[in-house]
């Protein structure tokens, strides 16, 4: 397939900003365009207080329903969670070895990985700004590691760019780091920037491009020691009779604007993304086995929701046999309910809220994302490019690979193959997820060669497909933000929803957290207070 | 304009987390096949009967709403619910090709052409970009 055209998008435009300016900029221009925020985690919650035999219904045991389990069971609420698959955790899981997974449209996919080896098909990282996710990490014995985001001896790689051969982010960022402080640093010192620059600040800024950039003492960015120690050596310093290390080439200033791949270079600077950022030991489905532990006796697993009805009197749910869609209809009843069924799919199921809710979740559909995990009998990304997690950005349709950033120097590991989104998302999940792993070999291949001999089995998860949730995360613009967010959020009678799509950190755990947290607060205050 | 805000570059996809990439750039397919194939086929299923989990994607097989032509393109180029807005992605003579192929597949005899100019008609604005 051919990749679409993508003209310039106010990401890529951030991407450049980010690059050419640095984080400060990045983070000003990502806050006047609303991207960046704090987490809004106030600290634990304590509900008291709560009415002696006082119920709730929660719907969804994802993140959202298994805080709001977890924090109204401990304020003395009777809770009762309804979840559709035979799990706990939703989005929040791992896939690992003896593991299968049905698709929309009955496609079954074994999970053939090797022991202690697993892929995240959701979530994959915390940041460490997500401070209600990390406390209950904390609270629930979840050992966490880092995830490494940046890594300089990955690659970026565009199919056009230097015949295809990728490029370590190292020699990219260094060189443009250096080739933009030069030309920087070249303007002030012909006066070019009086106006906006005084100066006493040039001579600032002078030293400041000569040391950001690794200019020499006539502010120019070329071969040396120096600039070596910035984007690797062509020989690196060795012992004793070793020969001494050898400055590397930088590239030409045109041919690193003119590959683009400056695109790929600011990820890390996104205040998600800033070091440190975290990962479950184990996998991200080690977060869905924690709360399990401490409320799975709470959940009935394999529950279909088909109706919600409240009355003056409760919220009653309908539900059949999930793994039938058939069988006997049972109810669930309760004074209070807490809906975190996905939009998509609470849009499909009878609810007699008021038209504002209604409309408001009829209002979200959800983004089109798959990923591919592909399992290699050995390290070689390790052992042949020292590349020891990280992620690699390509211009192919796969987007990404991510590498495993535990493991390290063990034989076999797993890649993320593929993270994609737009028409390429649609693409690959239109396909038999048999279909999907051979050109997300060849665009792998294209960046590490070892993918032809090395590569054992894979999985696919396209977010579209997956049966419960129908899309990767809710779509909010400022529009329906403004006509919807409210109504979406308030109480409806005995009704309140959260997830991540009821937040303002879409697609992020945190979201559904700190969305739960907010409803149950706010549920909790209307009971107390009648 | 909107559209050239909304189409991102799938390199610059990490500036933040997954939010409205539903938009990210255009399908390169043409003809109503290959687009069904490339797009619908992802939630409408090879077959275009659908599929059922906790919720559903509708069937397009043998489906008498389809006899309007203007509805069924209203609903790809403005969605409805979970299904997806494509009057970013996708241009009037993409979405009038797809409807056009839907509408005579499926078990569907629809035969009367839609053209790009109806399409046109039933666009809604593209939605704001700012999250």
């Amino acid at each position: 397939m051919a990749p679409a055209a993508f003209p310039m998008s106010r990401r890529s435009l951030l991407s450049m900003i980010g690059a050419v300016a640095g984080p400060a900029v990045m983070y000003q221009a990502m806050t006047e365009l609303a991207f960046a925020g704090e987490s809004g985690f106030t600290g634990p919650i304590a509900l008291n207080g709560a009415p002696k035999g006082a119920s709730v219904l929660i719907l969804g045991a994802g993140l959202a329903g298994l805080v709001a389990a977890y924090e109204l069971r401990k304020a003395g609420y009777e809770v009762q969670v309804l979840e559709y698959n035979s799990r706990a955790g939703g989005r929040t899981r791992s896939l690992y070895g003896g593991d299968a997974y049905t698709e929309l449209g009955g496609f079954t996919q074994s999970v053939n990985f090797d022991p202690g080896l697993y892929f995240n098909p959701g979530p994959w990282r915390i940041p460490h700004h997500h401070q209600a996710l990390l406390h209950y990490c904390k609270t629930l014995n979840v050992s966490l590691e880092s995830f490494c985001q940046v890594n300089y001896n990955a690659f970026v790689h565009a199919s056009s760019a230097f015949g295809g051969k990728p490029q370590r982010y190292r020699h990219v960022n260094a060189d443009f780091n250096g080739h933009v402080a030069e030309l920087l640093a070249k303007v002030a010192d012909q006066g070019r920037l009086d106006e906006a620059v005084s100066l006493q600040d040039r001579e600032a800024l002078l030293e400041a491009m000569r040391q950001w950039g690794a200019l020499d003492k006539g502010y120019a960015y070329k071969k040396s020691l120096l600039t070596s120690n910035r984007r690797g050596f062509e020989v690196d310093p060795g012992g004793g009779l070793a020969p001494p290390p050898t400055a590397s080439d930088p590239m030409a200033l045109t041919d690193l604007l003119q590959s683009h791949l400056w695109t790929s270079i600011a990820a890390g600077h996104h205040y998600e993304f800033q070091s440190m950022v975290f990962q479950p030991v184990g996998g991200m489905g080690m977060i869905a086995k924690a709360f399990a532990r401490e409320v799975g006796p709470l959940i009935t697993y394999d529950a279909k929701v088909t109706q919600i009805r409240q009355d003056g009197g409760g919220v009653t749910a309908i539900y059949v046999d999930a793994r039938t869609g058939g069988g006997a209809a049972r109810r669930a009843h309760a004074d209070w309910c807490v809906c975190t069924i996905p939009a998509s799919v609470l849009g499909q199921i009878p609810m007699n809220v008021g038209a504002a809710m209604q409309e408001s979740i009829d209002a979200l559909y959800y983004e089109a994302s798959i990923k591919v995990g592909l399992q290699f009998k050995r390290r070689f990304w390790e052992e042949d490019e020292a590349i020891f997690g990280g992620i690699t950005y390509t211009d192919q349709p796969n987007a990404m690979i991510g590498y495993p950033s535990s493991g390290f120097l063990t034989k076999k590991g797993v890649l993320l193959g593929a993270y994609a989104f737009g028409p390429h998302a649609y693409e690959l999940s239109s396909m038999p997820p048999g279909d999907r792993i051979a050109p997300v070999l060849d665009w792998g291949a294209r960046i590490h060669p070892q993918y032809r001999h090395e590569f054992e089995t894979g999985v696919s998860v396209a977010w579209h497909r997956v049966p419960w949730v129908l899309g990767c995360s809710a779509i909010w613009t400022s529009d329906l933000r403004a006509l919807h967010y409210e109504n979406l959020c308030a109480i409806d009678g005995r009704i309140v929803l959260a997830g991540e799509h009821a937040s303002r950190l879409p697609a992020w755990q945190e979201g559904a957290i700190l969305s739960s947290l907010d409803a149950i607060v706010r549920l909790h205050q209307r009971v107390v207070g009648r | 304009m909107a559209l050239g805000l909304l189409a991102g570059s799938t390199r610059a996809q990490e500036i933040n987390a997954y939010s409205k990439d539903i938009y990210a750039g255009r399908f390169p397919q043409q003809s109503g096949e290959t687009i069904y194939r490339a797009i619908c086929q992802s939630c409408h299923m090879a077959d275009g009967k659908g599929a059922i989990g906790a919720g559903a994607y509708p069937s397009l097989a043998n489906d008498p709403r389809l006899s309007a032509a203007r509805y069924a393109a209203a609903i790809v180029a403005n969605g409805r619910k979970a299904m997806p807005w494509f009057g970013g992605p996708l241009s009037d003579t993409q979405i009038a090709a797809v409807v056009g192929y839907v509408r005579t597949h499926f078990g569907n005899r629809f035969e009367d052409p839609v053209s790009p100019a109806e399409v046109k008609t039933v666009r809604l604005p593209a939605p704001s970009d700012d999250p």
